[in-house]
């Protein structure tokens, strides 16, 4: 797993407070994670935090998987 | 009922410990006072459930703690022993139809939006939690008692100051008397004692300044070196339900709530007015409604905040409406013992009221060394005293010249 991956669920772990071993590439933070729709803003602002990135409100939606997130902060980063 | 206060958790050893005469103000440790011209307060205190202290863990899931403010928090754990001690967590839809919540609260989340206004003062707007707002917001504590036990019933919460508590009970069981509901979920919350919080009433000169070094001596209603309140933060929430229906289901029934009054003082933004009138005209109210003499009612719970003119205000009041039965009668302000809970005031106060009425116990007025001002009535200095209470009155003053009263009386 990348740095960017742990990290992402290490974050998803803590904002959520849902067991890691859920916390796969392909949950989704609404429909697998227990998120609501204020959650996944506050997760979206913990990555921009953590990874030093902007992340836009339009991208910012199509964020809505574990693996939605690495990719995007991966690109970001490579940037 | 259900409580959190600076005496810690749980209606029985927060009454234990009151009537023991314990006090539950400190020395601010959660925050630098050091520019802070008062440095004490009554703070719930931290620890585990076993202890009667409070480990917000232990009540409210970790990744919704940071979805509200403390005041929030507070009013939760009251709420749970609350409905706990009432056995009142229905399942069935109409029940919850039936069942309204109406908790408020002075000032609300303080310490949340200071937080914010850093953020956005520091450039970090981005920043800001989408949580903010609900936080903060002051009817999100009835919202979220709503929320976790699915109480559909009318949802609304009083802001009227120090007035809060009283004025949600009293509306609570006026929306039952009216049909609203059957079950209200009623009561007050308050946690200021934060920076801005502390500051705030420190630049309003109202807090207790010269028992920085001797905190539980802070706290002395009617006292003649009182000199302002003591911050308290704290919950209480009383579960109201109309009679029958309590009867009904073989509830627990602690007192009846018979007689409510509110005023107003139409006179300045802090200070009561100076005769006296409006509290006057709130206990009158309250006593009409319930339908009873002074004579019949052996105890009152004071607004007492240990204020230099607000105590003996009250006091004057109340030997004005009691006539000669003042000498028969029992008064004490609690707020020696856990300070000012603001917009908690009222509830906190009126569960010990309730309780003083259950035990035929009047609890203390702490540090009540040498009065101001002589009185007929007996203010329960320092040590609790047995009484045979069938009736309390419960007052409740707030900034803006708001005044309410609530009346209860031994359940029959």
């Amino acid at each position: 797993m990348s740095d960017t991956a742990e990290k992402v669920k290490k974050i998803v772990v803590e904002h959520l407070g849902v067991d890691e071993a859920k916390v796969t590439p392909e949950a989704s933070f609404i429909d697998d994670l227990g998120a609501d729709s204020l959650d996944t803003v506050e997760l979206v602002m913990a990555f921009e935090e953590a990874f030093g990135v902007e992340i836009p409100d339009d991208a910012a939606e199509k964020i809505t998987t574990v693996k939605d997130a690495i990719a995007y902060i991966d690109e970001k980063k490579a940037a | 009922m259900g409580i959190a206060c600076p005496l810690g958790l749980g209606i029985e050893h927060v009454w234990k410990r009151l009537t023991a005469g314990e006090s539950g103000i400190g020395a601010i440790q959660s925050f630098d006072t050091s520019a802070l011209p008062s440095k004490i307060a009554g703070q719930v205190p931290q620890g585990p459930k076993a202890e009667g202290k409070l480990d917000v863990a232990e009540w409210i899931p970790v990744k919704d703690v940071k979805k509200m403010d403390r005041f929030i928090q507070l009013a939760l754990v009251a709420a749970e022993e609350a409905v706990q001690d009432a056995g009142w967590m229905p399942e069935a839809e109409e029940d919850r139809i039936r069942t309204g919540v109406m908790i408020g609260s002075g000032i609300g989340g303080l310490p949340t939006i200071y937080e914010a206004s850093v953020l956005i003062k520091e450039g970090k707007i981005r920043r800001l939690s989408p949580f903010f707002i609900p936080s903060a917001l002051i009817n999100l504590a009835s919202g979220h008692v709503s929320i976790r036990y699915g109480f559909k019933g009318p949802n609304h919460s009083v802001v009227t100051a120090c007035a809060t508590g009283v004025h949600a009970l009293g509306d609570a069981a006026r929306l039952i008397a009216l049909g609203d509901a059957d079950v209200m979920v009623a009561g007050g919350a308050e946690a200021a004692v934060s920076e801005i919080g502390m500051a705030g009433f420190c630049a309003s000169r109202a807090l207790s300044t010269a028992f920085n070094d001797t905190p539980t001596k802070g706290s002395r209603p009617w006292d003649k070196d009182r000199d302002g309140f003591v911050m308290g933060e704290g919950a209480g929430v009383l579960v109201l339900e109309e009679y029958e229906h309590a009867k009904k289901r073989g509830a627990k029934i602690y007192a009846e709530v018979v007689g409510y009054g509110m005023s107003g003082d139409a006179h300045h933004i802090t200070a009561p007015s100076e005769d006296g009138d409006g509290a006057f005209r709130s206990m009158r109210a309250a006593l009409a409604s319930a339908g009873v003499t002074p004579d019949q009612v052996q105890y009152v719970n004071a607004h007492g905040t240990s204020t230099p003119m607000g105590d003996d205000l009250e006091l004057g009041a109340v030997e004005r409406l009691w006539g000669d039965a003042a000498k028969g009668l029992a008064m004490s302000s609690t707020k020696s013992a856990v300070g000012h809970l603001l917009g908690a005031a009222g509830a906190v106060e009126g569960i010990f009221s309730v309780l003083a009425i259950r035990d035929g116990i009047a609890p203390p007025t702490l540090n009540l060394d040498e009065p101001s001002k002589e009185s007929p009535i007996d203010r329960v200095a320092k040590v609790a005293q047995e009484r045979k209470i069938e009736v309390a009155l419960s007052n409740s003053f707030g900034f803006g010249g708001t005044n309410a009263s609530i009346v209860f009386r031994k359940a029959a």
